[in-house]
C-alpha cells in the first residue's frame, strides 16, 4: 500500500440537476474523503468540470475512478497524478493589523504578489492565487499577525500542453448523443489501456 | 398522443409484454392510457415491493429486463427495497414512478417524495422527466442502461403534468444492445500462463457468468479444473458433473471452502468476492494467485488483490482461456478434492434440511426454484442440484425477506409452461403473503409454494444459539403464526401439509399434482441449524463442518430468557 497523499482528479460531467450529489454521494458512500471540490462550466455547453482532491493511497483513487466511470453523467475523468498539470487555488485572507504591523503585513503581501481586496481600520483582506504550497506559506507568514478569517476556493487543475496530450490517461463513460458533436471522446475500449498495470 | 401514451408506446416498441405495478393519484394518466395498449399486460401486485420483486423474478429467469411501476410518494418508496435488491444482484430492472406535477415538485405536496434523491445510491441511474418530448428517449435510454454492461435498476420519475402533456415526436426504436468489451489478449495470455503452471487450480463463478455456462463448462473440461459456483452462480456449471465442488462461503460446501483455502491458482469469473463468500478477507485463498474476469472494472481489486485482472465479457474470456488449454493430470489434487467432496452430509433426520431436500429432489431440470431468505434458502442452495443457469432465483446481495413469493410469481408468469417452485420460511413468507392474491387474480397455475415452518426466525435463532448463548430474543413465531392452509384457502389457493417424514412424500405428490398453484406447509422441528458454517469474521478454513451436538433445548422465548437471567 502506498502512502496516503493528495490526489487530483478532474471530472467532466453533464451539467444536470443532481449530478454533483451523485458524484459526492459516491465518494461519501465508499468512505473516500473529499478534501476540496470546485465546479464550474467548461468550453463545452452542457458540460461542467469538477476538480476533486482526495486524500488517499493510489488504491483508493483507482477504485474511486472506476466507480466514477460507471456513472452515466460522467463524460471524462482525468487523473492528474499520471500527467503534468497546472493547478491553482484562490484564497481570501483577512489579517488583523495594528498601526505598528501595517507596513510589515503589506510588505509580505507584496512579496507574495497578493492583492488587497478590502481595507478596514483593523484588518486587511488579501487575495492570493497559486498552488497549494504558496497559499499555505502565505497563511503561515500572516498567522503571527492574527488571521481573522480565511476562505479557499479549492484547487482547480488543467493538464499541461494541448488537448491532444490528454487521452493517455483519460477515463470516460460514453457520452450522451448531445455531447458527442462537441466533445471528442475515445471509444470505450480505450479505457482498458488506461490503467496499464491493471488491464 | 399524451406523454402517458408515449410511455406505453415506447415500452411496447421495446418488446415489453408485462409490467408489474400498483396505481395511484400521481400515475393515473399512465394507468388511463394503459387501456389503449392491450399488447402490454399489467399485473396488479398487492404491494409495490411485490411488484418490484416480481419484475426481478421475471428478469432473473429470462435474462430480459423486468418492469415495475408505482405512484408517487408511498408507492415509490415501497419500490425501494426491490431496487436495492436489484442493484446488489445486478438485475436489469426499469422502475417507472409517477410524481406530483412539475410545479408542485419540491413543495412537499401531497404524496410527494424525492424518489430520485432516495434511490440515488441504489440505482444504476435515475431520471426525472422534465419535458414530454424527452420522455420516450429517456425511457429508451433507461432500458439501455439497465441492460448494458453490468445490469442493474434504472428509475424514471414522471411528473403528472408530463404524463398529460401532448407529445409530438416519434417513438424511438430500441437501442442495439451494446457489445461488451473483449478482454485484452495480454491479460488472457498472462492468465493462461498461470493456469499452465497451476498444481491446485480452481475456477469460481458467480452471477456475472450466468450466460456463459456452456463456455465455462468447456473451459473446466479443457483444463480439467474443478468448479465452484457461488450462491448467485448456482447452475452455471452442472451439479451432476464430477468437477463441481459446490458453493463457497459462509454456508458453502467443505469441498469448495477447502479447495479455495488450498488452491494455488483461483480463476474467478463474474463474481465480486462478497464477504459472505470470502470469509475473513486476508485469509481468503491465502496460497493462490488470483485471476479475476469481470465486466465491471470497479470490481477488480475492490476486495481481493488480483494478480491477473481480465476485464471483459465472461463468455468471451472463458472461450479464449479454453483455447489455450493444456490438460494436465493432477492426481494428488483430484484425490484431495474427492476426499473433501465425500464429506458432504445429507440430512437423515426429520428437520428443515430433510424437508428441503425432499422438495428439491423432486425438481425437474427446467423447474425454476426461488427462495426467500433464511435457513431454508441456504439449505436449498446446498441441497438443490441445478443443471442449468437461471433456474435458481434468490436474493443474494441484499438478503431480502419477502423476496421469494413475488419473485416466483414473476418467474412463473415469464415462463408459464415451467413449474415455478418457491421455498420460504414462516417468517419471510408473511412479509409478502398478500401476493397470494396475485395468483388468484391472474389464475396463475404454475407457482408451487413451500413453507418450511420451524416456528422461528430460524437463521437469526441459529446465530443466537451459536453466538449469543441461546438468548432467543424476539425470534419465536410459533404462537402467532397463522394457519397457513387457511390463509391460502382464503385466496383460493389449495393447501397441503406434512408434519412428519412419513407424511411428507404423499403431501409433496398431492401438492405438485394439483393443477393449480398450491401451497405446502412443512412443519419441522424448531431448532435445526445450517451447516457447514463459517462464523462471521472467520476464515473459510475455520468452518464448522457439522452441527454441534445439541444440549438442552429451551424453546419458546420466555424460557430462554429465564435461563439466562439465572446465569
Ligand atoms: C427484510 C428483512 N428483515 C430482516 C432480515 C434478517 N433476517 C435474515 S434471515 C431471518 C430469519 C428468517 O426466518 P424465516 O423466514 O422463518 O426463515 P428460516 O430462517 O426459519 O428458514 C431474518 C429475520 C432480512 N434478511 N430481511
Amino acid at each position: 500500500m502506498t502512502e496516503a497523499r493528495d490526489q487530483l482528479l478532474s471530472i467532466l460531467v453533464r451539467d444536470e440537476p443532481r449530478v454533483l450529489t451523485r458524484i459526492t454521494a459516491l465518494f461519501g458512500r465508499r468512505g473516500y474523503n473529499i478534501k476540496s471540490l470546485s465546479v464550474g462550466s467548461t468550453e463545452h455547453p452542457g458540460v461542467s468540470r469538477m476538480t476533486i482532491v482526495v486524500n488517499g493511497d493510489r488504491g483508493v483513487v483507482e477504485q474511486a475512478i472506476r466507480q466514477l466511470e460507471k456513472l452515466h453523467d460522467v463524460v471524462k475523468i482525468i487523473d492528474h497524478s499520471l500527467e503534468k498539470y497546472v493547478d491553482r487555488e484562490l484564497v481570501l485572507v483577512k489579517v488583523a493589523i495594528t498601526p505598528e504591523s501595517r507596513v510589515e503585513v503589506r510588505q509580505i503581501a507584496e512579496d507574495f504578489r497578493s492583492r488587497i481586496v478590502d481595507v478596514g481600520r483593523h484588518a486587511l483582506t488579501f487575495e492570493v492565487t497559486g498552488d497549494e504550497g504558496k497559499l499555505t506559506a502565505f497563511i503561515e507568514q500572516m498567522r503571527p499577525f492574527g488571521i481573522l478569517e480565511t476562505m479557499r476556493t479549492g484547487r482547480i487543475a488543467l493538464t499541461r500542453g494541448s488537448n491532444a496530450d490528454i487521452p493517455t490517461h483519460v477515463y470516460h463513460q460514453g457520452a450522451t448523443q448531445a455531447l458527442q458533436p462537441t466533445l471528442q471522446v475515445e471509444p470505450r475500449e480505450e479505457r482498458a489501456r488506461a490503467v496499464p498495470n491493471i488491464f | 398522443m399524451t406523454g402517458a401514451k408515449a410511455l406505453w408506446a415506447t415500452l411496447a416498441s421495446h418488446g415489453i409484454s408485462t409490467v408489474f405495478g400498483y396505481p395511484g393519484g400521481a400515475i393515473m394518466p399512465v394507468y388511463d392510457a394503459l387501456t389503449f395498449y392491450p399488447e402490454v399486460r399489467h399485473v396488479l401486485a398487492r404491494h409495490e415491493q411485490g411488484a418490484a420483486h416480481a419484475a426481478e423474478g421475471w428478469a432473473k429467469a429470462t435474462g430480459e429486463i423486468g418492469v415495475c411501476m408505482a405512484t408517487s410518494g408511498p408507492g415509490a418508496t415501497n419500490l425501494v427495497t426491490g431496487l436495492a435488491d436489484a442493484m446488489l444482484d445486478s438485475v436489469p430492472l426499469l422502475a417507472i414512478t409517477g410524481n406530483v406535477a412539475s410545479h408542485l415538485m419540491g413543495t412537499d405536496a401531497f404524496q410527494e417524495a424525492d424518489i430520485t434523491g432516495i434511490t440515488l445510491p441504489i440505482t444504476k441511474h435515475n431520471y426525472v422527466v422534465r419535458d414530454v418530448e424527452e420522455l420516450p428517449r429517456i425511457v429508451a435510454e433507461a432500458i439501455r442502461i439497465a441492460r448494458s454492461g453490468r445490469p442493474g435498476p434504472v428509475l424514471v420519475d414522471i411528473p403528472k403534468d408530463i404524463q398529460l402533456a401532448a407529445f409530438q415526436g416519434e417513438i424511438p426504436a430500441p437501442h442495439a444492445r451494446p457489445e461488451a468489451p473483449d478482454p485484452s489478449p495480454e491479460s488472457i495470455e498472462r492468465a493462461r500462463e498461470l493456469l499452465r503452471g497451476a498444481r491446485k487450480p480452481v475456477i469460481m463463478v458467480g452471477g456475472g457468468s450466468l450466460d456463459a455456462s456452456a463456455e465455462i463448462t468447456a473451459l473446466a473440461h479443457a483444463w480439467g479444473m474443478p468448479v465452484i459456483t457461488t450462491l448467485m452462480g448456482l447452475g452455471v456449471f452442472p451439479a451432476s458433473d464430477s468437477l463441481w465442488l459446490g458453493m463457497p462461503g459462509m454456508h458453502g460446501s467443505v469441498a469448495a471452502n477447502r479447495a479455495i483455502s488450498e488452491a494455488d491458482v483461483l480463476l474467478g469469473i463474474g463474481l465480486r468476492f462478497d464477504d459472505r463468500v470470502t470469509g475473513r478477507v486476508n485469509s481468503f485463498a491465502p496460497n493462490a494467485s488470483i485471476i479475476h474476469v469481470d465486466l465491471d472494472a470497479a470490481e477488480i481489486g475492490k476486495i481481493i488483490r488480483t494478480h491477473v485482472p481480465v476485464r471483459g465479457d465472461a463468455r468471451v474470456a472463458a472461450r479464449l482461456l479454453a483455447e489455450g488449454a493444456q490438460p494436465t493430470a493432477r492426481p494428488d489434487w483430484a484425490a484431495q478434492l474427492s476426499e473433501w467432496q465425500g464429506r458432504t452430509q445429507m440430512p437423515t433426520d426429520w428437520g428443515a434440511g430433510y424437508a428441503v431436500k425432499a422438495v428439491v429432489d423432486r425438481l425437474r431440470p427446467d423447474d425454476i426454484l426461488s427462495s426467500d431468505v433464511g435457513q431454508h434458502q441456504m439449505l436449498a442452495a446446498q441441497l438443490a442440484r441445478f443443471e442449468k443457469p437461471r433456474r435458481w432465483i434468490n436474493s443474494g446481495g441484499l438478503g431480502t425477506m419477502g423476496f421469494g413469493l413475488p419473485a416466483a410469481i414473476g418467474a412463473g408468469m415469464a415462463e408459464p409452461g415451467v413449474r415455478s417452485v418457491v421455498i420460504a420460511g414462516d417468517g419471510g413468507f408473511q412479509m409478502t403473503a398478500q401476493e397470494l392474491a396475485t395468483l388468484k387474480m391472474y389464475d396463475v397455475r404454475n407457482v408451487k409454494i413451500c413453507i418450511i415452518n420451524n416456528s422461528f426466525l430460524g437463521m437469526v435463532r441459529q446465530w443466537q444459539e451459536l453466538f449469543h448463548e441461546k438468548r432467543y430474543s424476539e425470534v419465536w413465531l410459533g404462537d402467532s403464526n397463522p394457519d397457513f392452509i387457511k390463509l391460502a384457502d382464503a385466496y383460493d389457493v389449495p393447501g397441503y401439509r406434512a408434519r412428519t417424514a412419513e407424511e411428507l412424500p404423499a403431501a409433496i405428490d398431492a401438492w405438485l399434482a394439483d393443477p393449480k398453484s398450491a401451497l405446502l406447509e412443512l412443519v419441522v422441528p424448531h431448532e435445526h441449524g445450517v451447516f457447514p458454517m463459517v462464523p462471521a469474521g472467520a476464515a473459510l478454513y475455520e468452518m464448522i463442518e457439522t452441527e454441534p451436538v445439541k444440549t438442552a433445548a429451551p424453546t419458546p422465548q420466555r424460557q430462554a430468557t429465564e435461563e439466562t437471567s439465572e446465569a
